[in-house]
């Protein structure tokens, strides 16, 4: 055992160093999309938004996350302590952990395991237990019916979400994501597949509980639904794995539809970029997408959004499927069969 | 003591102890939570095995889908029934039947199974057929070929049961609102708004 431990110290910190090396820059991105996130909504509006802390209010975001460090724990006197604090920290803890799939540009990643996409499903996927365990821990109303609405969102849009997954992976032919990104060396997968590519982006923002569907914390039913009885550090990390988990969504449509880390064009400015600021630019046009649809859709009522996911992108997704399936079959496209 | 080892042994540990969990504590929701451990350990062993793609379903269809709509139910109960210690004797014969079944069933299986050390390479290695696939593609090219009929099978046996439960829990209630998208859509200025001109002591008619 110690043996075990003291002939691996060496490949142990390595890879600490390499966790640390995706979740330092992973924190800073999350500040930067939060501050563009008021920045654009304060726009739309035409507010300023944030502009009174440090040069442009840039160290708005960073006050706002030390506020919430030094406020008290409030714990709600008939909780479940133990679920009620874990329910925040299984939340942030899985929305980091998918993140060591992710390659962002050509060898540069954590973990190049042949079933990334899977692994990336699987942890979105046990993301909605974070929100039961806190609805059903705080023993409060609000929170309780915002963890149901929410479980019940999150489950059906993940299906119509697999099926996008699965027409991507048959025009690859692998389940791993540089294997999808060099698949679209020639063509964006968002040309070919654009109505596939529509469906998955209105499905990440009802996943991850965007507005139009932020109907779990819809304010003028809920309170704050899931986190109402959350205060400080727990609430801090409900916050952020709900932004990491956007940043997610991003970098998966940035590598299924959008060519991952390669330039738009491939002559000479472009490919001399290197790949990982394209990647990075893509996943920004992607939020900046998701952020205007936050300030100008209002919000979806909850059979609305029910009788979207499942008698509208469930059939569609489904069809798209065989569609695919058929034309990469019947025109020899298929990676498999060459 | 390798680390797979060592993974083994944590792995095997928190099943044990967490399927223990699932039937002795007394909140339904824990147990719940405990079973959902227990599977997400149970893809940990898989990946030991380099059964990586097992592991993701597992985890996608168990944890991610099926104890979602466990958790959801119990989570509505009330538990405060289940707390009473007299249950617990109420179902101690049929526990105990269950139990003497599943042990027995075991012990004539093991007694019956042949541990032939001369196929230990195929145990340790099952994909000897499949030498540079990777796990995906070896379960997808048995899947769809040799086992196609069972694949299909299971598939309409579920639909049936899909099927099943709709039909058996569709009820119409009377004296339901419901919305019709399909008129609210077809709602227009014209058809929706008149402009009357009402006289004096009169009114208007609806």
């Amino acid at each position: 055992m110690i043996a075990l431990i003291s002939e691996n110290l060496l490949h142990l910190f390595f890879i600490v160093g390499l966790c640390l090396l995706i979740f330092v820059p992973l924190l800073l991105g999350v500040v930067i999309v939060l501050f563009a996130d008021r920045k654009i909504w304060a726009a739309v509006q035409k507010r300023k938004g944030p502009n009174v802390v440090g040069p442009f209010g840039l160290f708005q975001i960073p006050a706002d996350g030390l506020k919430f460090l030094f406020k008290e724990i409030i714990i709600p006197d008939g909780s479940d302590k133990t679920i009620y604090f874990i329910a925040p920290i299984l939340t942030s803890t899985l929305a980091i952990a998918a993140w060591a799939v992710i390659p962002i540009q050509e060898n540069i990643v954590l973990s190049d395991i042949n079933v990334g996409v899977l692994y990336i499903f699987a942890m979105s996927s046990l993301g909605v237990y974070g929100i039961l365990m806190a609805g059903w821990a705080s023993n409060s109303k609000y929170p309780f019916l915002g963890a149901l609405r929410s479980a019940a969102q999150m489950v059906s849009y993940e299906v119509s979400i697999g099926f996008v997954i699965v027409t991507v992976l048959m025009c690859v032919g692998s389940l791993n994501l540089s294997e999808i990104v060099y698949a679209q060396k020639n063509i964006w997968f968002f040309i070919p597949l654009f109505p596939m590519f529509v469906v998955f982006f209105i499905s990440a923002l009802a996943e991850t509980n965007r507005p139009p569907f932020d109907l779990p914390e819809a304010e003028s039913e809920l309170v704050a639904g899931y986190q109402t009885e959350y205060s400080a550090m727990p609430f801090l990390l409900f916050f952020l794995g709900e932004y990491i988990n956007i940043l997610l969504m991003c970098a998966m449509m940035t590598i299924m539809f959008f060519g991952g880390w390669y330039p738009p064009i491939d002559v000479a400015p472009f490919n001399l970029i290197p790949g990982f600021i394209w990647f990075l630019v893509k996943m920004m046009v992607i939020f900046y997408m998701i952020s205007m649809v936050k300030a100008f859709v209002p919000r979806y009522r909850y059979d609305q959004l029910m009788r979207l996911g499942w008698k509208v992108f469930l059939p569609l997704s489904l069809l798209a499927v065989v569609v695919t399936s058929s034309v990469l079959f019947f025109f020899n496209l298929a990676p498999v069969f060459s | 003591m390798t680390a797979s080892l060592l993974s083994f042994y944590i792995f095997s540990t928190v099943i044990l102890l967490s399927s223990l969990m699932v039937i002795t504590s007394k909140n339904p929701v824990h147990s719940v939570l405990f079973l959902i451990l227990t599977f997400f350990n149970g893809a940990g062993l898989f990946i030991i095995l380099h059964a990586e793609f097992l592991a993701m379903i597992l985890i996608i269809v168990y944890v991610g889908a099926v104890a979602v709509l466990f958790l959801f139910v119990v989570m509505m109960l009330d538990f405060k029934i289940s707390l009473d210690k007299n249950n617990i004797l109420q179902y101690l014969p049929i526990g105990f039947f269950v139990g003497v079944v599943f042990i027995s069933e075991l012990i004539i299986v093991l007694i019956n199974t042949k541990f032939d050390l001369s196929n230990i390479q195929i145990l340790v290695n099952p994909m000897i057929k499949f030498e540079n696939l990777t796990n995906t593609e070896a379960i997808g090219s048995i899947l769809y070929t040799d086992y196609i009929l069972y694949f299909q099978l299971s598939g309409i046996i579920l639909l049936v049961a899909m099927i099943g439960s709709i039909v058996l829990t569709l009820r119409t209630r009377e004296g339901v609102k419901r919305q019709s998208i399909q008129s609210q859509l077809d709602r227009n200025y014209k058809s929706t708004i008149t402009m009357v001109d009402p006289k004096s002591n009169e009114g208007v008619d609806i």
